[in-house]
């Protein structure tokens, strides 16, 4: 077993962190106070060739791996959640969707521009009454010709005002349970395809986030991902890869807050001392610190498995769970740690704090990372 | 177009500090860099590729670590990379230094070179300058803007107070300020292709032609007596005017500084 990073992944590790730093830490705070969608940042990830890391050069990708797109994420998370959700969603959801299940052909139009940074991509599963029990979808698509007409809305979507891509479930089959679901590629301005109200969020405020509404939506034939009922199958695999980028959040948003207390506990006095000197400080620092590497492990052994191509389902499920339990304890400490001060904005902590709890949530819940894990040991 | 691109390692500056006895540069644990004027150099060189199509080399001279910097050269969308490392060249001043990459160069085809102006870590900016001149070539040093035409390099070279716009037919040599351009970030994809498709020409002592009394330490004229860091002294200035013209002045002195 080789815990040690290649060359490669050193150095893509290294150009991470320092568009992190010039590119993205600029902007967090005002991302996140303004709910702002950071697009020059995003623009510039686009021309750099992150929003295609793991998929072939073929395919317009960088032909690099899973391991190499985790740390993206990661490093992104370190300064801001919202520009890692941003590629997090748009990589291993929609483009990922499309790659393992796609056509040459829907690979050629719709995977390629996602790939080379054209195009921004979006995926849509959760709806208002299909959250966690994502098999009760009521959004439908009925076969008309040569089209499909979708009718319904999905709620919460990540990218979804600023996407031009969408990876869309719909009943195709009411009758047929989960074996109904359908897996669909929409492009933006299809008539009939609309928006709802931005959410207000708690954290990774400047993510876009609101309903998509379809009315009588047609969509070619042509745009039908995987075969006809197959597209529950589809969604979960899918998101078990995703699990894996929102691990990868997690993790980052949790040294991003550790770093920045290790300063702060370091600069700060009370009692004529910084209170680095206190034992407490110094403990929590250290269980801290424990966390986080554990937790690196399980994320990049899901990245590393998926890589070879074995199962990971369950390794990315404890990933998530792992990643995002410790990211919001991590983002508590600290901004315990930091006194006051973490709870003022400014003092990026306070925003971390927020951000992490999402991480809970999004691409299955905790409990339904327990239920996957569980659910392999009683098989 | 062949574009060669003399490039260096150098200690992040940044992270730097000085040994307060010995005054020397601690640079155990610093991470190393490519030189920034370098890179600048090494963008403009793409640049042109991607305007004209060139075939852009390069060139590195340093300890076998510095195969990094030609790694992150191809990430960054150099065609071929060459290290030169021997201990035998080691401890090479400007002239030493100069004298052997001059003779790499002259193995390799070229049109055009471009260095940067000066390395972070000794900051004589007379490296670039010597290779010309090693070379039999014409140099321009300092570019703020490099145009090409045909066979002409036309450069906008920068003085404290005023420019110069300066023409040489190729093959010329020029130096880069960091100001020329915004270096591109390396690709993911070209990191890869990097590491694992991509070969480093590694040239050693015998694969130089340069005179043994050029290289290393002994071919080195210059003789480093003493380093030393500058201390701060500072006297202060007193304003002996009336309040408004005073509040006045210290207002422009901090404008001047970017506090206010
Ligand atoms: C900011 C944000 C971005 C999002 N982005 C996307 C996106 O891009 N695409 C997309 O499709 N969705 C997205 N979602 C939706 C997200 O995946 C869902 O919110 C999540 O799956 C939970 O569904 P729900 O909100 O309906 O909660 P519910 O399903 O109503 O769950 C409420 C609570 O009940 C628990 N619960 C539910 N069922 C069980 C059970 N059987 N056993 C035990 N506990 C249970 C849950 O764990 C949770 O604690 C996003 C959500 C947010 C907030």
């Amino acid at each position: 077993m080789d815990f040690n990073m290649s060359k490669e992944h050193l150095m893509a590790k290294q150009l991470f962190h320092d568009f992190a730093i010039n590119e993205i830490e600029p902007w967090a705070e005002e991302t996140d106070e303004n709910h702002r969608f950071p697009w020059e940042t995003v623009r510039k990830m686009q021309s750099t060739g992150f929003m295609g890391i793991p998929f072939p050069r073929e395919m317009g990708g960088q032909g690099c791996d899973t391991l190499t797109y985790v740390l993206a994420v990661e490093e992104f998370a370190k300064y801001c959640g919202t520009t890692a959700v941003i590629l997090s969603a748009h990589t291993s959801l929609a483009a990922d969707a499309i790659f393992q299940n796609g056509t040459p052909q829907q690979k050629e139009k719709f995977l390629r521009p996602l790939a080379d940074g054209t195009k921004l991509g979006s995926f849509a599963l959760t709806e208002p009454e299909a959250g966690t029990d994502a098999a009760g979808q009521q959004t439908k698509a009925v076969r008309d010709g040569d089209e499909w007409v979708l009718n319904g809305t999905k709620i919460f979507i990540t990218n979804a005002e600023v996407a031009d891509i969408y990876v869309v479930f719909a009943m195709t089959d009411k009758s047929a349970g989960t074996r109904g679901i359908s897996a669909f590629i929409v492009e933006k301005g299809t008539p009939g395809f609309s928006f709802g109200l931005p959410e207000k969020k708690m954290g990774i405020r400047g993510s876009s986030t609101c309903e998509l509404i379809f009315e009588n939506c047609r969509i070619p034939v042509n745009n039908l991902l995987g075969r006809e009922g197959k597209g529950f199958g589809i969604a979960m695999s899918t998101l078990d890869g995703g699990r894996i980028g929102i691990g990868a959040q997690a993790l980052g948003i949790a040294e991003g807050a550790l770093d920045r207390t290790v300063a702060y506990v370091k600069e700060r006095k009370q009692f004529n001392r910084p209170i680095a000197g206190f034992q407490n400080t110094q403990f929590v620092l250290a269980q801290m610190k424990a966390d986080i590497e554990s937790v690196r492990y399980l994320v990049y052994n899901a990245a590393l498995l998926k890589d070879a191509g074995k199962p990971y389902s369950v390794e990315a499920a404890m990933a998530k769970l792992k990643a995002s339990q410790v990211a919001s304890e991590v983002t508590r400490q600290c901004v315990q740690l930091h006194g006051g001060y973490g709870y003022i904005q400014s003092f990026q902590v306070e925003r971390m704090m927020r951000d992490a709890k999402i991480t809970e949530i999004y691409e299955g819940t905790s409990e339904v990372m327990k239920m996957v894990i569980s659910g392999s040991l009683l098989r | 177009m062949n574009i060669v691109v003399c490039i260096k390692q150098v200690p992040d500056t940044k992270e730097v500090r000085i040994d307060p006895v010995k005054g020397t540069l601690i640079r155990q644990g610093v991470p190393s860099i490519m030189n920034p004027d370098d890179k600048a150099a090494l963008e403009a060189a793409l640049r042109l590729k991607e305007q004209f199509g060139a075939k852009v080399i390069a060139l590195s001279m340093g300890p076998l670590q510095a195969e990094l910097v030609l790694r992150e050269a191809f990430a960054m969308g150099a065609d071929e990379g060459y290290l030169v490392s021997d201990g035998k060249f080691g401890g090479a001043d400007t002239w030493a230094t100069s004298s052997t990459l001059a003779a790499a160069i002259s193995k390799l085809d070229y049109d055009l070179i471009l260095a940067g102006r000066q390395a972070i870590d000794g900051d004589t900016a007379q490296v670039g300058p010597e290779i010309a001149e090693h070379l039999g070539v014409p140099h321009i040093s300092y570019a703020e803007e490099i145009k090409v035409e045909g066979r002409e390099v036309i450069v906008k070279r920068q003085f404290e107070d005023r420019y110069q716009i300066l023409k040489a037919k190729m093959p010329v040599l020029v130096t880069a300020l960091s100001e020329l351009n915004q270096p591109r970030y390396m690709t993911p994809g070209g990191i890869f292709d990097a590491w694992r498709n991509k070969e480093i020409g590694r040239w050693s002592r015998d694969d130089i032609p340069v005179d043994d009394g050029n290289i290393g330490l002994k071919g080195s004229p210059t003789k480093v007596v003493q380093t030393y860091p500058k201390t701060m002294k500072q006297p202060g200035t007193k304003i002996e005017t009336d309040v408004d013209e005073s509040v006045q002045y210290i207002v422009e002195k901090l404008k001047e500084k970017y506090i206010l």
